[in-house]
């Protein structure tokens, strides 16, 4: 196997016998995947030929592994392969050989080695609660964010935990977890949102980072607007129903077997934004509407306290039909609307919340 | 009256066609304005397909609307590509595969021939020095 270790990606690739042609079609397959336009194609192509090795470094907090799986499961391994063999993953528990004492080891020197330079990804929240609810090496895992963000170039939060505290955080949030920019305020962190995110998001945003150097442009959740700059709802080749305001009542009425809008079945696409309806699912199989069921606005902070999964945007099931009625009429005030009605449900929880100790949880388990 | 001209376009065939969610239907009248473009000015343009929000339906439509023309390559790099020019000529559909055969990217593309069908120069730079390698070879094993 070549050695990788030095060189740019243009090297890395002439190394590994990839022709011109080869390179081009790499580099549109690139720009497709960074939702780059297509005229963009020859200055990626300047850009990814002379791109340097970065270090990454990857910490796992309170989370599933879904993030990790999303990645090594997406289907262009040529390209992400590619890429992964470019970059220098330095640490990441559970991709990694090396395990307890030698892993920790592997992480201090690359930091020391690439001290300011490397990229620091995150998948998972940080509990605050209590330093106890999941350490690594013994370490809390705030400690752990707090010294290896300290050296890093900027920090990719992996996932919707990392970015908004997730799962973990969801009401009562037992642990008392918190998003990565909740701890990280002095470096860039860019949040790539989703439970889990999209595998061609994750490697689009390390394509960006390696191409460029830099952070793609960022919304106001601090997630890249080539993926998260359109909402769901925007992009849904169902939209055409509910503009004309026909919807499924139920998954086997008449209106789901023709494709209507599924709005009413409680989808979360209006207030969703994420690239599911253009870039999908499985090599571009399907994505959920188009298999039949709602968005459930994973992409988006504190999805999982936004009601219900099948209310109409977090309205009681009593009152779908006027909202659905509403919502055709008030057309694109929906999503105004609807944050506004998830405001109140939120408020409500927050007022049911109440703090969860150790103690409470070793007397309910 | 020239009596050479492309093959019939199959439009008929798809006019009775599943419509699918119509989003095929923009994306010709866009390739139509393109080729157009290309006539009068010679400006060439690519549509990345895989940033097109298409509905069960739709991809067979644009494709089978389309057709095929008279001319298919094979790219054998990471991976199989498909080129091929459609029953308009001018416009080409672009198909990228890795090398488990998964489509890593989809466009169609609206020019005289797809730039990556273009040798490059650094290529015939490197094929001359090769072909005379080659020629070079030969000379002295004929010599021997
Ligand atoms: S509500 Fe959901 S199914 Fe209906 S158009 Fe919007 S995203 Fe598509
Ligand atoms: S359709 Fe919605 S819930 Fe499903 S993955 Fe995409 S953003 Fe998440």
């Amino acid at each position: 196997m070549a050695d990788l270790t030095t060189g740019t990606l243009g090297d890395t690739l002439r190394r590994n016998g990839v022709s011109r042609r080869g390179f081009l079609k790499f580099c549109t397959a690139t720009a497709s995947m960074m939702a780059l336009p297509p005229s963009m194609v020859p200055v990626l192509a300047a850009a990814l030929d002379n791109a340097q090795r970065p270090s990454v470094i990857w910490l796992s907090f309170q989370e599933c592994t879904g993030c990790t799986e999303s990645l090594t499961r997406s289907h262009t391994p040529t390209l992400e392969s590619l890429i992964f063999d470019h970059i220098s993953l330095d640490y990441h528990h559970t991709l990694q050989v090396a395990s307890g004492h030698a892993a920790e080891a592997a992480r201090e020197a690359a930091m020391q080695a690439s001290a300011g330079k490397y990229l620091l990804v995150v998948d998972g929240s940080i509990p605050l609660g209590n330093p106890g609810f999941s350490t690594i090496a013994g370490v809390s895992n705030l400690q752990i964010l707090e010294e290896t963000a300290a050296g890093a170039a900027a920090v990719i939060a992996m996932g919707s935990c990392a970015a908004f505290g997730g799962l973990p955080k969801a009401d009562p949030n037992p642990t008392g977890a918190v998003a990565v920019r909740d701890i990280v305020t002095d470096k860039p962190v860019i949040n790539v949102s989703g439970c889990p995110p999209i595998p061609v998001v994750i490697t689009g945003v390390l394509a960006h980072y390696l191409t460029f150097g830099t952070l793609p442009e960022l919304d106001q959740y601090s997630r890249p607007k080539a993926f998260y700059g359109t909402s769901i709802h925007d992009r849904c080749y169902r939209r055409p129903f509910y503009d004309k305001g026909l919807f499924a009542n139920t998954f086997d009425d008449e209106g789901a077997k023709k494709g209507w809008c599924l709005y009413k079945l409680g989808c979360k696409g209006p207030m969703t934004y994420n690239a599911c309806a253009t870039v999908k699912w499985n090599e571009g199989t399907s994505w959920p509407v188009e298999s039949g069921h709602g968005c459930l606005g994973c992409s988006q902070p504190d999805f999982w306290d936004a009601g219900g999964f099948y209310n109409a945007l977090s309205i009681p099931v009593g009152d779908i039909s006027r909202t659905a009625s509403y919502a055709v009429a008030a057309g694109v005030a929906l999503g105004a609307a609807a944050a506004g009605i998830n405001r109140k449900t939120k408020t409500e929880a927050n007022r049911q919340h109440s703090t969860v100790t150790v103690d409470d949880l070793e007397k309910t388990s | 009256m020239n009596t050479l001209g492309p093959s019939p376009h199959p439009f008929e065939v798809s006019a009775t066609a599943d419509p699918g969610y119509h989003n095929s239907l923009p994306l010709l009248h866009e390739i139509a304005h393109a080729l157009r473009l290309l006539r009068l000015k010679g400006t060439t343009t690519t549509l990345d397909l895989s940033a097109i929000p298409f509905g069960p339906g739709d991809e067979r439509l644009l494709l089978e609307c389309l057709g095929r023309g008279e001319v298919s390559a094979k790219l054998e790099a990471l991976g199989d590509s498909h080129i091929w020019e459609s029953a308009y000529p001018g416009v080409w559909v672009i198909e990228h595969r890795n090398s488990c055969g998964e489509r890593i990217a989809f466009q169609v593309e609206i020019t005289r021939l797809p730039s990556i069908l273009e040798t490059r120069l650094e290529d015939i730079e490197e094929g001359l020095l090769a072909l005379q390698r080659a020629l070079a070879n030969l000379q002295t094993d004929k010599s021997v």
